[in-house]
């Protein structure tokens, strides 16, 4: 188990490096770069811009742009002193507080925003991961019971609805649905449109139970959209799954016992039914975060999809790569969590192999 | 009494089916799968004919009626009658009906000038008035007094052919990819299957926005069709080539493989002869279930403004003009059209798709 953890960890690095690799030749290729914006605004002059440049190393090519991001991610100049500042400053938890400054990686400032670009991802990617976990708790808690009804209750009207159902949720495409929902949202006004909280709650209490409330009755809408798409082929999946295993031998022997039939479904079926849907997890996860990207930029969600449209049409090239590696991380971190849980749940399937 | 076996002297006997035979009776009994394979022939055929189809050209603006409400003919004894229309002051998206007025739909009018497929030209259009004060707008008109039918039927070109181009680029290059990989296995396999699990490890639509990026925004409608094909197959290949190769794996051990071999033909020919064959009956399955990809593509593309470009049609050019209007969406929901016209699509895709996937299903009865 541990070797397989090790193993899986080290395979990420080189996927990671290969896509930061691609998405810096692919933003070379771009037209342009972040200052072109800038050329027609006659109070910068030309000198100005090409030192803008040379300090952003712009005017390299791509690979010597790639080696310098590649250095700056722990070796940037002036870390040292930067640690040592870290070191000098007077507060409760130094040792922790420089750890945490020499071992993160710097993905660099982003151009157009003048922060550090990781400081920008985590507060969208924050956003992202509530929409996503929100909406999975949401397809999940609907979608298991559904097909468990389905599939026990098959062939009547129960699993034919159900069918029905998971055939139109299939289908509608994730931006009728948040136009939907925008349309709903604007004609009723019980749901607020887009952010992430009202503006009233500004520098109030992170944690206070009003505050909560009102992030929970921002988020209730976008991801219910973004559940929509995934509960259909969850549900179908539950459903089939369990009518697989209960023409399994072991439920007829169960039954033979004399074992009440919800005892045989719930006890011996069930259990065995999900296995395969842990699988889905990782999948869907990554079906989630494409959902969510389309989510948030219809019903304005500041997410980490958004970030990355904005990052991208601005050039805004180390926001760009660090959204990039910050998406991929969140699908390759599903894959990894649906291989654990799989293993955990399935004694027969070997990890160390 | 060998008679009634013999198949040559009693033509009553059972002939074999062939395994496409096979098939075709299988998929005939779903009529859910044929229901949506003719809907899909349906839509194709009113594609292709979208400029006759449709009463007016996609670009035609009517500078007097801005989100027309939909206007439905009606009887008037026999005759299909459209009656004439006019704004409510001060009232947006408002119009009440000039009693009296009214003017017989007709078939076969002259109207606005387009090409018939794209090649010929013509002017006759299947409906309309012939009268420029009462048109005829079926699905109403957008935010610039623009026949919304007309533009979903012109619209439909790009994103139906989008799915079928797309498809088959895809599909060739994953076969073709695939099957080399798995056949020859080695150094070769090694670097497209790590190939392919870069690709796969991006989440599609950050790595679909950073590819479109590449290319400078203000394209024209043309390039972007073609650039959306090949960006969207780039991405789309990775999947189907993992999969045939995993079963070139097993199947290039199979006896007729073998028999192939020491016949002495040609590697890329035993691949495409004998083993990517072997591996249609999933392509075909995979492929349709696998057209809404493209179609959803070209729509979140175009919505996100980098796709097509205004003035041309296209379905997710639509929709985004509805999200502009979302405020007043509730106002004039006829703008979700496209979205109603998506959703047809995709369902009868899958519908398709799932009998396909079970008639290719031997096991199964």
């Amino acid at each position: 188990m541990g070797q397989f953890l090790i193993k899986r960890v080290l395979h990420m690095i080189p996927i990671l490096l290969g896509v930061s690799l691609l998405t810096f030749l692919l933003l070379d290729l771009t037209p342009g770069d972040y200052f072109t914006a800038l050329e027609n605004n006659p109070q910068i002059t030309k000198e100005r811009l090409d030192q803008l440049r040379a300090k952003w190393h712009l005017d390299e090519s791509w690979y010597v742009q790639y080696g310098y991001w590649i250095k700056n991610l722990w070796f940037a100049n002036g870390k040292l002193g930067d640690l040592k500042s870290q070191w000098n400053k007077e507060a409760d938890g130094r040792v922790w507080r420089v750890i945490k400054h020499a071992v993160m990686p710097d993905f660099g400032d982003s151009l157009q925003y003048k922060q550090p670009s990781s400081q920008l991802i985590t507060l969208r990617l924050w956003n992202t991961f509530m929409l996503s976990l929100m909406a999975m708790i949401l397809a999940w808690g609907i979608a298991l019971p559904l097909g468990i009804w389905a599939a026990v209750k098959k062939d009547s009207w129960v699993d034919r609805s159900c069918s029905g159902i998971a055939f139109l949720g299939l289908s509608i495409p994730e931006i009728l649905l948040g136009l939907l929902a925008l349309m709903f949202a604007y004609s009723t006004g019980w749901f607020p449109i887009g952010g992430v909280e009202s503006d009233m709650y500004y520098g109030v209490d992170e944690w206070s139970i009003p505050r909560l409330m009102d992030r929970f009755h921002h988020l209730l809408l976008p991801a219910a959209v973004l559940a929509a798409s995934s509960l259909a082929g969850l549900m179908r999946q539950m459903r089939s799954n369990l009518l697989d295993t209960l023409r399994a031998e072991y439920v007829t022997t169960a039954r033979a016992k004399g074992l009440g039939e919800g005892w045989v479904i719930y006890k011996h079926a069930l259990r065995n039914a999900i296995n395969p849907l842990l699988t889905i997890f990782g999948y869907s996860l990554a079906h989630l975060l494409s959902g969510a990207f389309i989510v948030e930029n219809v019903m304005s969600w500041p997410g980490l999809g958004r970030l990355t449209l904005e990052a991208l049409q601005q050039q805004d090239y180390p926001l760009v790569v660090a959204a990039v590696l910050m998406a991929t991380a969140l699908l390759m971190a599903g894959n990894f969590v649906a291989d654990l849980l799989l293993a955990w749940s399935d004694p027969r399937i070997r990890l160390e192999k | 009494m060998n008679e009634a076996i013999d198949p040559t002297n009693n033509p009553n006997a059972r002939i074999p089916r062939t395994p496409w035979r096979l098939f075709w009776d299988r998929l005939r009994r779903r009529r859910l799968a044929l229901t949506g394979g003719i809907i899909l022939v349906f839509l194709y055929a009113v594609t292709l004919l979208a400029g006759f189809v449709s009463p007016y050209h996609f670009e035609r603006e009517d500078r007097e009626r801005f989100f027309h409400p939909p206007i439905r003919p009606m009887f008037d004894g026999f005759r299909l009658v459209v009656p004439r229309f006019k704004p409510v002051e001060g009232q947006l998206a408002k119009y009440e009906r000039v009693q009296g007025e009214t003017r017989s739909l007709r078939f076969f009018v002259q109207g606005d000038k387009y090409k018939l497929a794209g090649l010929i030209p013509c002017q006759t259009h299947l409906l309309g008035t012939g009268d420029e004060q009462i048109p005829v707008y079926l699905l109403g008109t957008d935010q610039l007094g623009r026949d919304v039918f007309s533009r979903l039927l012109y619209g439909s070109q790009i994103s139906l052919s989008i799915g079928l181009i797309g498809i088959l680029l895809t599909f060739s290059m994953g076969m073709l990819v695939g099957g080399i990989s798995g056949y020859f296995g080695g150094w070769a396999d090694t670097i497209i299957m790590r190939l392919c699990e870069l690709i796969m490890s991006v989440p599609g639509l950050y790595l679909i926005l950073t590819l479109r990026s590449v290319f400078p925004a203000g394209m024209s409608s043309t390039h972007v069709y073609l650039l959306i094909i090949v960006i969207l197959s780039f991405i789309g290949w990775a999947s189907m080539a993992r999969v045939i190769r995993g079963m070139t794996l097993s199947l290039r051990e199979r006896q007729f493989v073998l028999a192939a071999r020491v016949l002495g033909q040609t590697r890329l020919k035993i691949i495409a002869r004998h083993i990517l064959p072997n591996t249609f009956s999933y392509v075909i399955v995979a492929a349709t279930l696998s057209v809404p990809y493209y179609i959803l593509g070209e729509v979140i593309l175009s919505y996100l403004a980098v796709g097509i470009q205004e003035p041309q049609a296209s379905w997710g050019l639509m929709l985004k003009d509805a999200y502009v209007n979302r405020q007043n969406l509730t106002l004039y929901p006829w703008l979700l059209a496209p979205g109603a016209a998506i959703f047809i699509t995709v369902l009868a895709f899958n519908f398709l798709g799932d009998g396909l996937r079970d008639a290719a299903d031997t096991k199964s009865t």
